[in-house]
């Protein structure tokens, strides 16, 4: 980004006024405010889920805790078998990564580089599916994943969900292949390359960048998803973190220290994510939207 | 953007024109299709036939078992005097609000705030560590905001509750999704919460490529940053926030998720929206036809509004190439 520049003004603007200077820390300190604002649900939810339900029900959700009550959070894990939620999540939202990036740039090629007939509209296609609501497709795809028995498996999650969200990786692939040097594959294709090698060795590995934004874009939608594995997914041992602890949530059958531990470790790896893949998210979600 | 840009802009090959570089003998382009193929295929099983399927539906009377009956537009006529469906759409319009509008209006404040105060005073880092802040909600899976916030907003021992009586505000203890008159408000208060990194990332970045003179002949000129915010921040960045505020509409018109772990539509269809009536419809009162007729009539909404997106999005970007 551009923090170098900034940082560079910065020093030769100076303050040009002590009152400048001392009218500067009000906003910034109501910023402060604002942002810490924003993280203190995630911090109440942090020093709930490490008390004990006794030091819970005397000094209420406010206080902090004496020390490091663990119990909770094991007691949940177990309960709903946490590490399979877990694992189902990350095998369908990885899978979900790859498989959809993997159509995107199949389905780019086709209409960036290889500029099929009808063109304007097969991408407009893809943009409105992009848009549409689940709700549309929600019973039809419930009623024929029974059909065909593949209702309630991860693997229908993982079809449905590498089809609906490489419709986006479509859309950004091809505005950005549709702008690829053509006297770079005209060069290869003399050379006597055909079309999958010209694929294979020039336009993936010029596209790894995007590639790799969507890829972290697919992976964070699908962990987050709901309606859809809400529908789909029923048994215990298929439903990803997001269903588990939603379903239970609706239940109403959480009492505070299950509440605050099923928060915590909700949120634990939405943290490290945001953690590891900030820069390519922020980076790709102005991308998608601008783009 | 920028690397996209880098990347995808290529540059190796310049100078030659394009259309002076290609062979004679020019390959078949149809061939190309096949690479669409297998995506072609998908699509056509997994959105297009389902979508056909339920626009279908939503003309008949179906419980979802046996074969539908065929019922023309009674779904539809049905649905005009329905004052739960009515009500539902009355409060995607408050999501809209949540969802769209205050965190667009925040999410400039607080980017311009960012972007041409914090940055420029207290160097980037500072800036970019309030915008994680403010990002945070936005990685959070919605179940999870859910089960975080009605725990927050519980009637008994609630921490918002507690927050009140400890500061002497007790009277003003409410349950917050459990009253009619407050759970709407409540639900939009989350979804502010839950929005307003969006917004705000997309105009942080938007902001990156406006040519930083502007501001400094602004300032030359004495404009306060007021006058800055309103006369170089805004229109140098409008394309940026058509496009937020339409993705956000969509997204606010989509909202079910939230609505499902809070407060399931309740309490007596206070916070119900098109989306999680239509689920009912399905799921819960087996009426699937007029399930698929509320799902349809939202569909017919939002594709309307993402052709709007699309029109608006080309015209800025004609109207960016045209002032390069």
């Amino acid at each position: 980004m551009s923090g170098a520049t900034l940082s560079g003004r910065a020093t030769t603007r100076g303050s040009r006024s002590p009152m400048a200077a001392v009218r500067r820390y009000p906003v910034l300190a109501a910023l402060v405010i604002a942002a810490v604002f924003m993280i203190l649900p995630f911090l109440i939810v942090t020093i709930n889920a490490v008390k004990s339900p006794a030091e819970y029900s005397a000094n209420g959700p406010l206080s902090l805790p004496d020390g490091l009550y663990l119990d909770g959070l094991k007691d949940f894990w177990e309960r709903v078998d946490f590490g399979q939620k877990l694992v189902n999540s990350l095998l369908i939202s990885g899978s979900v990564a790859v498989g959809a990036v993997v159509l995107s740039v199949l389905n780019a090629y086709a209409i960036g580089v290889g500029r099929i007939k009808g063109r304007p509209w097969v991408l407009a296609f893809f943009v409105l599916a992009n848009m549409l609501p689940q709700e549309a497709l929600v019973y039809p795809v419930y009623y024929l994943s029974k059909e065909v028995g593949l209702y309630d498996t991860r693997l229908s999650v993982i079809i449905v969900f590498v089809v609906i969200q490489s419709a986006f990786g479509t859309y950004l692939l091809s505005s950005i292949l549709g702008q690829f040097p053509r006297e770079i594959i005209e060069a290869a294709q003399i050379d006597g390359a055909n079309k999958w090698q010209v694929l294979w060795r020039i336009v993936v590995p010029v596209s790894r960048p995007t590639m790799g934004v969507l890829m972290v874009l697919f992976f964070i939608w699908t962990w987050n998803e709901f309606l859809l594995p809400l529908v789909m997914l029923i048994s215990n041992d298929n439903q990803t973190v997001s269903v588990a602890l939603g379903v239970l949530q609706g239940q109403r059958l959480m009492d505070a220290t299950m509440t605050n531990a099923a928060a915590l470790l909700g949120v634990l790896p939405a943290i490290v994510f945001f953690l590891v893949f900030q820069r390519t998210l922020t980076r790709g979600i102005a991308v998608g939207a601008v783009k | 953007m920028t690397v996209l840009a880098e990347r995808s802009g290529g540059g190796r090959v310049t100078g030659k024109s394009r259309t002076a570089g290609r062979p004679p003998h020019r390959p078949r382009r149809n061939s190309y299709a096949l690479f669409l193929l297998p995506g072609a295929l998908a699509f056509l099983a997994i959105v297009v036939l389902p979508f056909l399927m339920n626009t279908g539906v939503s003309f008949t009377d179906w419980q979802g078992v046996g074969s539908p009956k065929w019922t023309g537009l009674d779904n539809y006529r049905r649905l005009l005097e329905d004052e739960a469906f009515w009500e539902s759409f009355r409060h995607s319009l408050a999501m809209v609000v949540a969802m769209a509008v205050v965190p667009t209006a925040i999410g400039l404040v607080v980017a311009a705030a960012l972007f041409d105060f914090v940055a420029k005073h207290f160097g980037s880092k500072t800036a970019a560590v309030l915008r994680a802040c403010f990002y945070l909600p936005q990685v959070l899976p919605i179940a999870v905001a859910g089960i975080v916030w009605s725990w927050i907003l519980a009637p008994e021992n609630g921490s918002l509750n507690e927050l009140l009586k400890t500061v002497g505000l007790g009277s003003l203890q409410q349950d917050w999704l459990g009253d009619p008159d407050i759970a709407l408000y409540s639900v939009m208060g989350v979804m502010v919460w839950v929005q307003i990194g969006f917004p705000l990332v997309v105009f942080m970045a938007g902001l990156q490529r406006v040519d930083p003179q502007l501001y400094e002949a602004a300032e030359l000129d004495g404009a306060g940053w007021w006058q800055r915010f309103w006369h170089v921040t805004l229109p140098q960045i409008r394309p940026e926030i058509y496009v937020v505020m339409l993705w956000c509409t969509i997204a606010a018109l989509k909202v079910f998720g939230a609505v499902y772990v809070l407060t399931k539509g309740g309490p007596g269809g206070a916070t119900n929206v098109p989306s999680y009536f239509s689920f009912q419809n399905f799921f819960e009162k087996t009426q699937v036809g007029y399930g698929s007729a509320v799902a349809t009539v939202l569909t017919v909404i939002i594709l309307a509004l993402a052709l709007v997106a699309l029109r608006l999005q080309t015209r800025a970007e004609d109207a960016e190439e045209g002032a390069r």
